[in-house]
Formats: structure tokens, sequence, C-alpha cells
């Protein structure tokens, strides 16, 4: 199958490990990956900051960008809950009737990598192996707006090695939530101080989540912490091998 | 200190003054008493608001049943509160109209001093919260006592409500001893903190008001238009005393609360105990319609932005609200923050996109509570009206007013993120920086307003090599 990468430009610029990991696991699931150079930025932080108006043309730029591909993978259960959820609303807060259309129509081509993995390429063990031991957190994006359910899960307990723990209060907000961590930065270190009490009480040297967004979050604590737990976006961890 | 309970001062704290949210909650986050007990309440209401919800098959047709009455009854407001207007005063009820606190003020007062008293009992009521009704009797002379546990606590602790349902659940039992010790006339000396001896104290201190008492003010949760029927639950029976034994009662209501007929209320019979208490019913349900013989009765109706609420699109499902808490229990941040810091009646996600909508934007707390959320979704999801609160505040940041700079920082970004070379520039940009400011692997500190992330958090080190310069190689 052929596949567009929506990388993410936090990814692009943060994380290109996470972006790097997405094309080894599909490569080695026979697939081909295609990166379309003109993207750029889904425009969820604009969106979630209450800045409509800068965010339209970024929505209109990805549309533009994608609408020849019949399959997109994103590694970022928000920017594709934004796509997916809040592109169509955009283009019509920007008065922009056709492009409400297209957004409408290529929304369901846009998958979140477990929900590529699960449902369209239909696998859970994507051979992978990662002999540590690992927690996951569901990020609120993954778990609330796109409703990703247990498929990360399904296809982490399937990765040989792994020693998969659970995390206590799994679905309780990480405390990042975008513009949140410095708008708020008391509450949001509250929050991830709570979360992270939680990972360390699992005994995992590794917390997982579909989103580096919130693992930039927890990591930072973590480090800042010294506790010796690292942070990595689940596609790194199915794309390890032997 | 701002945004904090105060248990020194008597008088009544003002919400003139109100810092923003962040400020307000910066104080919070470092009040370990609050935080525990806030914590303890939160997730024991919590586990247990699941079991309740957990019960019933149909609760996603019971909450969408909710949901489209009142989304119906909120689209044809006009139609049922004349019909609910035309039924209580067929009763025997007199039904008067306010536009917003002020007026419901002055209605309240007028009809309180009519009768020549100057102290009166109170049912728990979010309206006269909202309002501030006592402050304003208190201006006119006339002592209102707070009758509900919590709100009595609140009261004489000189206080303010920090939840909807438990206003005083920011303090803790040994805290409840203390303001009885202090407040209450006739406390027994060897009062213990043993919530039986509490509430015992209480009951003793209340039995008089409601005995002595000629007139009551309550709220209602609904009120039913097809026969001009106004419903109160409770838990504790206080309100019961309240609506029976005066010669006088006089409810105030926001508009929002009708209900077209009885069929309508049982859904929401259902709905709220389950979401707010967790119990299957509420030990006390009083309805009464129009005036009880010997009674006189009065009907206030508040519009106070309501009407304004309703007319925007987006915003308007806030007025679906039955003020069950579910979503301050589930809210991580009003866990954290608690609910002064919300500043008003309404504390935690409601609170969040009701009161700026009520009010109006303009003050620092209004204005930042569309920001006082991570937009987790855990509020809409125990929602038994189905609001998506995250929608209405993303909705409500779009129609803030943002400061210069941090508008000036979003249009530049937005103008980078528009152009790939744009985009590439700004890494390779991040990139040199990362390489001064990194080391071993992070970022200890960053300049301006970024170091709101190092204060309290490592930050990652921008690449060397983007994706895009690796796929570019490859």
């Amino acid at each position: 199958m052929r596949i567009a990468l929506f990388v993410t430009c936090f990814n692009d610029t943060l994380y290109p490990g996470t972006g790097k990991a997405v094309v080894t696991l599909l490569e080695r699931l026979g697939h081909e990956v295609v990166f379309p150079a003109e993207q750029t930025c889904c425009g969820q932080m604009h969106y979630n900051t209450g800045y409509d108006r800068e965010c339209g043309p970024l929505v209109k730029d990805f549309v533009k960008t994608f609408q020849p591909f019949d399959a997109i993978v994103v590694p970022s259960a928000s920017c594709a809950g934004m796509i997916r959820e809040n592109h169509v609303r955009v283009a019509r807060t920007v008065g922009d009737r056709g492009l409400a259309e297209e957004a409408d129509r290529l929304g369901p081509r846009v998958h979140e990598l477990t929900e590529l993995l699960v449902d369209v390429l239909g696998v859970e063990d994507v051979g992978a192996y990662f002999p540590h031991r690992v927690t996951y957190h569901p990020t609120c994006h993954s778990l609330r707006a796109l409703g990703v359910g247990d498929r990360p899960l399904r296809l982490l307990r399937a990765v040989r090695g792994i020693d998969l723990v659970e995390l206590p209060d799994a679905a309780e907000c990480c405390g990042f939530g975008g513009t949140f961590a410095l708008k708020n930065p008391d509450v949001s270190a509250a929050m991830g101080a709570d979360k992270v009490a939680r990972i360390r009480q699992t005994g995992a040297e590794v917390v997982c989540a579909a989103d580096n967004s919130c693992l930039a979050h927890l990591g930072g604590l973590l480090s800042r912490l010294r506790t010796g737990v690292r942070t990595l976006h689940l596609a790194e961890i199915l794309a390890a091998t032997e | 200190m701002p945004g904090h309970h105060d248990t020194a001062g008597a008088a009544m704290p003002t919400y003139v003054g109100m810092p923003a949210f962040p400020d307000a909650a910066r104080a919070a986050v470092r009040d370990t008493q609050l935080r525990r007990n806030l914590a303890h309440a939160t997730t024991t209401i919590r586990a247990k608001r699941v079991t309740a919800v957990g019960e019933l098959a149909d609760w996603a047709e019971l909450r969408e049943t909710g949901k489209q009455i009142k989304d119906h009854t909120i689209e044809h407001l006009g139609h049922y509160l004349r019909l609910l207007e035309e039924q209580v005063t067929a009763r025997g009820g007199t039904v008067h109209w306010a536009r917003d606190a002020a007026e419901a003020n002055q209605v309240v007062t007028d009809l309180i001093k009519a009768t020549g008293e100057t102290e009166v009992v109170k049912v728990k009521s979010m309206a006269t919260q909202e309002i501030g009704l006592n402050e304003a009797l208190d201006a006119a002379g006339i002592h209102a006592y707070e009758t509900d546990l919590a709100e009595l606590i609140v009261q004489l602790g000189g206080d303010r409500p920090s939840h909807i349902l438990v206003p005083a659940i920011h303090r803790n039992r040994a805290e409840i001893r203390e303001i009885f010790r202090r407040e209450m006339p006739g406390v027994p000396d060897d009062l213990t903190d043993d919530p039986a001896r509490l509430a015992a104290a209480a009951r003793e201190h209340l039995r008089e008001r409601f005995l002595a008492a000629k007139v009551a003010v309550s709220g209602a949760n609904f009120a039913v238009a097809e026969t001009g029927s106004l419903v109160v639950v409770e838990s504790e029976g206080n309100g019961r005393m309240c609506l029976t034994l005066p010669e006088t009662l006089i409810s105030v209501m926001g508009i929002e609360k009708v209900l077209p007929t009885w069929r309508d209320l049982e859904v929401f019979l259902q709905l709220l105990p389950r979401s707010s208490t967790a119990e299957r019913m509420n030990p006390y349900t009083s309805v009464w319609s129009g005036a009880t013989e010997g009674q006189t009765f009065h009907l206030v109706l508040v519009d106070n932005g309501r009407t304004a609420t309703r007319d925007d699109e987006v915003g308007r499902q806030a007025l679906r609200c039955i003020r069950c808490s579910a979503c301050l229990n589930v809210c991580p941040v009003y866990q954290r923050a608690g609910g002064h810091a919300y500043g008003s009646p309404y504390p935690g996600p409601i609170g969040a996109i009701l009161s700026p909508q009520l009010r109006g934007a303009g003050s620092p707390v209004d204005d930042s509570l569309p920001y006082a959320s991570t937009l987790c979704g855990a509020c809409f999801e125990a929602c038994p009206v189905a609001i998506d609160i995250p929608e209405v505040l993303v909705h409500l940041r779009s129609r803030a007013v943002h400061g210069r700079t941090e508008r000036a920082a979003m249009r530049f970004a937005a103008w980078t993120l528009r152009s790939p070379t744009r985009l590439a520039f700004g890494q390779r940009l991040a990139g040199t920086a990362g390489r001064v400011l990194g080391r071993r692997g992070f970022i200890g500190r960053l300049p301006g307003p970024m170091a709101r992330w190092t204060d309290t958090r490592d930050a990652p080190v921008p690449a060397t090599e983007t994706f895009r310069d690796w796929w570019n190689r490859r």
C-alpha cells in the first residue's frame, strides 16, 4: 500500500526519530511510504489557542498537500484528531465552504498510526523486539477525541521481549494541554507531577504514548527529576527489532 | 491571598479584584491541605459516579434524551416560560421577571421587606449565589441563614463556595470543627471533629432558625411548565423544612431551568442524582405547584446573561447544565486548582464556559477561564446532558481578546508554518539554538516566556537533522 506520511511539525523539528521509525516500520511491513515535501503543520496550536483566522491557511495547505493520497498516516493522536475533528469546523469558521467539503472528504483517509496498523493494514504483531519494562500512557486525544481504544496496547502486547506494565489512573490527563503548559504552568506541573508518580510506581524504564507533545512534558519532568525513566513514542518501540 | 480560602476574615469575600486563573491557581497548588482535601473528595465521588451510572443499561439514551429535551426547551424558551407563568399564577403564585442580578436582588429584597421580616432561611441555591443575594440582603438589613450544611459551613467561615454540590469541599472536618466552635452560638465545648457530632451541632443550630423563620428563599432544580410545578432535590431535608414551614416562600430560578412536562422531569430525576451524588435517587424531592394554602409564593425568573448566552450557537449548550458537578469531580485542573480560582460560584469546567458567557468577558478572571483547561475531554465524557465543554472552551478562546505579544508570536508562527522553506529555516535556527542551550540531551533553561516551561521541566533539544533533512538525504 502507498501511504503518505504527515510527520507533524513537532516531530519533524524535535523528534525526527519518530518519523524515521514510522518509515522503518511501514516499509518492513511491505508498504511504500511517501513524504509530501510541501507539508508543514495541521494548525492545532492555533486552533486550540483561539486563532481560527491564522489556522485557516494551514488547513488549506494541509488539504491541498494531502488530497492526492488514499491513506495518510499521522504519528500523533492529537494532530490526527485536529485534522479529522476540527479541519471542517475551521474551514466553516473562516467561511470557505469549498475547503470544508474537501476537508470533510479527506478526513476519513487520515489515520493515527495505531489506527492505520490495526484497522487499515490489519496487523497487530508488527514483528518488533523491545526487551524493556514499558508502561503506556493513553493521551487524552487518543483516548477521548479519536477513541483509539486498546489498539496501542494490542500492538504493544505483541512486541517480543517487552515487559508491559499497566499505568495506574492511566486515563487521567498528564497536564500538557498545548499552550496550557505555558499559560497555566503551575497546574500543568502539578498534574505532571502526579502522572510522574504513577509512572514511577510501575517501575518502568520507558513510558510510551501516541503523542510526542505529551511525552515532551512528561519527559521534561522525568529528566528534571533525574528519574532515569525515558519517554518514547510507541512507533519507536514498534520499529525496534533484534 | 487572592483565590485562596481565607480563614481569618469574617466578611464575605468579594469577587472584585479577582485575579486571573493562573495567578489564583498558583497559590492553590501550593496549599497542601486544599490539595489533600480535594484529591480525597473528588476521587471518592468519581469512582462512585462511575458505578451509579454503570448500573443503567440505557444511560447513553437517557443522556441523549436529556440533551434533546434541554435543547428543545431552550429553543422554545419564551413559550415554556409563559406557560410556566400562567400555571404558577393560576395556582395562586406570583411570577416576577428579572433581567439581571441587580433586578432580581431588588425584587427579593422588596418582597421580604413587605413582610416586615429581617431574617430569612435559605435552601441551597446556585441562582442566589450567582446574583449575590445574601450580600444584597445584608446591605438592606436582612440576614439570610444558609441551611444546607455545606453552605452553612461556608457562610459561618466567611468563605466562598468552591464546588457546586459540595460548597465546602475544600474544608476537612478539623477545619469545620474550628469554624463551628468560633462562629456557631451555643456550640458544645466538647465538640469533636466526628462527622456525626458536627452534623448534630448544625442540626441543633438550624432547628431554631426553621421554627422562627417567617420567610424562606429557595432556588429550583427544575420547573415543570405544564403544571407550574417547582422541584428541589436535596440530600439533607433542610430544603424541605424551608419550603414548608415559613409563611412566605420566594424561589429564585434561572430561566433555563424550565422543562415542558412531567415526562421530561422523569429523565432528569434519573440523570441528576447519579451524576451528582452518585445515588440512585436523592433522599428528598420536593415539588410544589403555586401557593400552598396559608402560604404566599413568589417565583423570580432570572435572565442574568442567559438570553445572550442563548444567542451564541456554540456557547448556548452551556444552558443545558443541571448543576450536577460531575465535570468538576473528573476535572484534573479543578482537582488541583480548587474552586476559588475560578472566581465564580460556578467553578470547574462548567464554570469556565458559563461564567464568561453569563458575565461577559472583560475581567482578568473571566478572560482567563476559557484557557483554564487542557481540553482533556473528561468533562464532556462525564456530562449527563452531553455539553461538549472542550468545544465551547475553544470557541470562547477564538472570541477572546489576545495579548499583543502573544498575537504577534502566533501570527509569526502561522506565517512561518505556511511555507516549508520558512519552516526549514526556523528549524535550522532552532537546531543552532539547541546546540548552544542544550547539554546532555536536554535544555534546562529557556529565555523569556519559554521559562514558564523550563521552570519546572527540561525542554527537548531540537534535532540537528530534522526528519525532512533525513528524508531528503535518504
